[in-house]
């Protein structure tokens, strides 16, 4: 899994489970898809094992994940709709960066809403 | 893997006690205590100067310890060093290899040394590396005589390796070669890493303990997640430097711009003065960086001398 580590300040753990994340989310990771191993994907990415096991281990929690013994980790068949509340607290800090962006462009809340609506119907998300 | 791993059973691969070190006038090393934790990837960072390799020189049995104790996968690197540096990988970032020799003259001459060299694993380094065997190390590049160093360092798997400064002046390719045999040999081998570098980059990926070598001695030695989980970067804008908290006992690292101030402070302090005091209201604080509780480190320790700043920030404004 060819994965971008940057050094502006999140933390990498942070980085990967955003990256595979968006991979399951926009299904470039099927459902039931192996992941690379812990061992494998600290290699290749040339990161502290513990840091990709702590990413591994926020996605199972979150559900998207999961570990089966001696077989390997997968992508979890059906990922559970996170709670309302989980949600939102994702999404905040981009809404308020969209929201702080376009402000400054000077763009009302209603042409930012249909910004988005526009983007969504061109990104398939199947 | 290695049978001789079992004959280290302590905790620390590395356990140093109050090592000093005085070169004729000045104080290279003064008091130093550091524990490397088995199986970790262990980042020494510190300033040019500071004392890195002449450390690194006490735990190869380079040099003699003149006060002070050094034990390294349980045994005294002085005393004992055959037994020892069998078990050790070291590279420095010197060129430090007999460039008279070819690549395969270089292989020879380290499995003669190395009861545990892996033939095999050579040969595959050799490939990834893109080494050619026939070729003389002085008609090499620096990066290629890097990995050549490297090879050398890891092809008998060792329990511990010690990278002195390796990524110094080298192309970013051979860099990242360098940072997947750290990691090979922590995730394969089950081996410990003690890595001295300040490019804090580097660090930050593939370290999980990290001590700060300032001055000869240690400031600070820790988990590497723990600067994120204790550590606040907190920023305050202030009329004048009298309404600056200066009673924050775990602060350091203070930093000024114009009204702007930023400091570290630990957690706990932070959360438990925060409430009750006005002063604080405004302040915007967030999870501490490598880069920041580094430089708060070894630069600003500790509290200025806020009168003079006042003065300072007159002639700013």
């Amino acid at each position: 899994m060819l994965l971008h580590i940057t050094s502006d300040g999140l933390p990498i753990y942070q980085q990967i489970v955003d990256q595979i994340r968006y991979r399951i989310v926009a299904r470039q990771l099927k459902p039931g898809e192996e992941l690379p191993t812990i061992r494998g994907l600290a290699e290749s990415l040339r990161v502290n094992p513990n840091t990709i096991a702590r990413a591994y281990r926020e996605l199972e929690q979150a559900g998207l994940i999961e570990k089966r013994r001696t077989t390997g980790t997968f992508v979890c068949e059906s990922p559970p709709k996170c709670s309302a509340a989980e949600c939102r607290r994702l999404l905040m800090p981009h809404i308020d960066n969209l929201l702080i962006l376009s402000r400054q462009f000077g763009m009302s809340c209603e042409e930012l809403t249909e910004q988005i609506n526009k983007r969504s119907s061109k990104i398939d998300f199947q | 893997m290695n049978p001789d791993a079992a004959i280290n059973t302590a905790r620390n691969a590395i356990e140093v006690r109050k090592l000093s070190r005085h070169f004729k006038n000045s104080e290279a090393l003064c008091d130093v205590d550091l524990d490397v934790p088995n199986g970790s990837v262990f980042g020494l960072i510190g300033l040019n100067g500071a004392g890195k390799t002449t450390l690194i020189h006490h735990l190869i049995g380079a040099l003699k310890p003149q006060s002070g104790s050094v034990s390294v996968l349980g045994l005294d690197p002085v005393k004992e060093p055959v037994e020892l540096l069998r078990r050790v990988g070291y590279m420095t970032e010197e060129d430090s290899l007999p460039s008279w020799m070819s690549v395969q003259e270089m292989i020879d001459f380290s499995r003669a040394i190395y009861s545990t060299w892996d033939d095999a694993y050579a040969t595959q380094l050799c490939e990834m590396f893109q080494l050619l065997p026939q070729q003389k190390l002085k008609r090499m590049s620096k990066g290629q005589r890097a990995r050549v160093a490297l090879l050398v360092a890891i092809a008998h798997r060792p329990e511990l390796l010690i990278l002195d400064e390796p990524s110094s002046g080298l192309d970013p390719i051979a860099r990242s070669d360098i940072l997947e045999a750290i990691i090979r040999t922590v995730s394969r081998d089950g081996g410990t890493v003690l890595f001295s570098s300040h490019l804090l980059e580097e660090v930050q990926r593939v370290c999980d303990w990290v001590a700060i070598l300032h001055a000869g001695a240690i400031v600070q030695s820790l988990p590497i997640d723990d600067i994120a989980n204790r550590f606040l970067e907190v920023t305050f804008v202030v009329q004048s430097p009298v309404d600056l908290p200066q009673d924050l006992e775990t602060a350091f690292g203070w930093q000024q711009n114009l009204r702007e101030w930023s400091v570290i402070v630990e957690q706990d302090e932070w959360q438990r003065k925060k409430p009750s005091d006005y002063r604080f209201a405004n302040a915007v604080s967030r999870e501490a960086t490598l880069q920041r509780w580094f430089a708060g480190q070894v630069t600003q320790r500790t509290t200025p001398d806020f009168k003079q700043s006042q003065a300072t920030e007159l002639t700013d404004v």
